[in-house]
């Protein structure tokens, strides 16, 4: 149940954000984040969005993954 | 980069299982603790990929499945009451109480609204002025900061008649209490990515440094958790053991401040019942003096009775791993998915459950 999904922003309000869900536009609670602009990828539970999706990082675990590809 | 493809590779699936079974020198059993760990895992048929000598065993990571039964009772009564509409999550109103479901109920023509999330619940009540919103709040920290949300948000905006019946969980005690079990015999953990999205890694450390158990934060797609594996059995052959956290992109050591410091705000620590384990210190919350009139239970006044498990159901054991549903006499013949007895067949997430429908013997 704790499934969460990641979403991508488009449009940014005070409390909340439309983000596009599979190509759905989807209305979700932003209150447990800050700094949300346009464009960032959050994870999204229950209606909320819970955290910010990190490229940097996700490039980084990808590149730990080649690491072991290369192994 | 959209977060999901970039994660499922199956060439370098294949390579990371053929380097597993060549790195594994033992038998080793491994626990999924997360619900969603234990679908993904049966989605992508990874067990049968695994080599034949790792176990997997999941752990009691589906909160509908170890939500009491009394807990079920207790909302069985008040949806009875005219005055209550009751708003839950779709998984809930499967799960089996002593005499009914909430399903059976709804059919009945009880109201009880299914919602997608708690703060949902707050338009309900300003439309029905007359009926006290009663929202059943079960979950893991991952749902815990979003419930807690919606009752500080109720108090803010002066919402009156609604209140959650809370059945929050919280996992790394219940984890601990699996550890020391000594009938348990685990080799490493695969810990619940989205619990730690909002508490971080700290609350798991407690697996490395104090029971020298290796254990991987890792997340949903089927090269995280392959990967997660494949660094499980690494640190297993090196007998070097920590936790490692493989879902950066979503994981920081610290988690989620404010998703804590509303968690914080509203809730204080308690004891919880779990269905299969009974009850475990400090596992679960409670609202805080400030916010009881949000508290379901108080505020109109519910007296819960617990009611035992049927005494051939084996969930307690299939949980720590020590037994397989196949060796519980009620399996498939009394217990089955439509009519589930305990925990583990309750939800798809269930170990039960899983080896009914995938046929895993
Ligand atoms: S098969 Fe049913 S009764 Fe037996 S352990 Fe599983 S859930 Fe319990």
């Amino acid at each position: 149940m704790c499934i969460a999904v990641p979403a991508e922003v488009i449009e940014v309000y005070e409390e909340e954000a439309f983000v596009n869900f599979g190509g759905v536009k989807t209305k979700v609670n932003t209150c447990l984040l800050d700094n949300l602009n346009i464009g960032d990828y959050v994870l999204i539970h229950v209606g909320c969005a819970i955290q910010k999706i990190d490229k940097k990082e996700a490039e980084h675990t990808l590149k730990l993954f080649e690491g072991i590809l290369k192994d | 980069m959209r977060y999901i493809k970039e994660f499922r590779n199956p060439k370098l699936a294949k390579k990371m299982l053929y380097s597993i079974s060549d790195k594994l020198e033992r038998d080793i059993s491994i626990m999924e603790v997360c619900g969603t760990h234990t679908m993904s895992i049966l989605k992508n048929g990874i067990r049968d990929l695994l080599p034949r000598n790792i176990n997997l065993i999941s752990g009691p990571g589906c909160p509908v499945c170890v939500t009491a039964q009394s807990y079920i009772d207790t909302a069985i009564e008040l949806c009875k009451r005219d005055d209550v509409i009751i708003t839950t999550f779709g998984d809930m109103i499967k799960v089996p109480g002593t005499y009914s479901s909430l399903k059976i109920e709804k059919a009945l023509g009880r109201d009880i609204r299914l919602v997608m999330s708690p703060l949902d619940c707050h338009e309900i009540a300003k439309q029905n002025p007359k009926k006290e919103v009663v929202f059943l709040g079960i979950g893991f920290e991952t749902t815990a900061p979003i419930i807690a949300l919606s009752i500080y948000k109720a108090k803010n905006e002066n919402i009156n008649n609604f209140s959650v019946l809370q059945s929050i969980k919280t996992m790394p005690n219940a984890i601990k209490k699996i550890v020391i079990d000594k009938q348990v015999n685990i080799d490493g953990f695969l810990c619940p990515g989205h619990v730690s999205a909002i508490v971080g890694v700290k609350p798991f450390e407690f697996l490395a440094k104090e029971y020298g158990l290796p254990a991987v934060i890792a997340g949903f797609e089927y090269c995280d958790i392959i990967s997660a594996i494949y660094f499980l059995v690494e640190m297993i052959n090196r007998e070097k053991y920590e936790v490692k956290n493989i879902y950066n992109r979503i994981v920081k050591y610290e988690g989620n401040k404010k998703a804590v410091s509303i968690i914080d705000e509203v809730f204080t620590n308690s004891d919880s019942i779990w269905r299969g384990l009974g009850n475990i210190k400090n596992t679960g919350v409670e609202l805080k003096e400030k916010y009881k009139i949000y508290d379901a239970k108080s505020k109109l006044n519910i007296k819960t009775v617990h009611n035992d498990i049927h005494k051939d159901c084996l969930c307690g054991q299939i949980l720590k791993g020590i037994k397989k549903p196949t060796q519980c006499k009620l399996f498939s013949k009394v217990c089955n998915p439509s009519n589930p007895i305990g925990a583990c067949m309750i939800s798809q997430e269930g170990t039960c459950n899983a080896y009914y429908n995938y046929g895993i013997r």
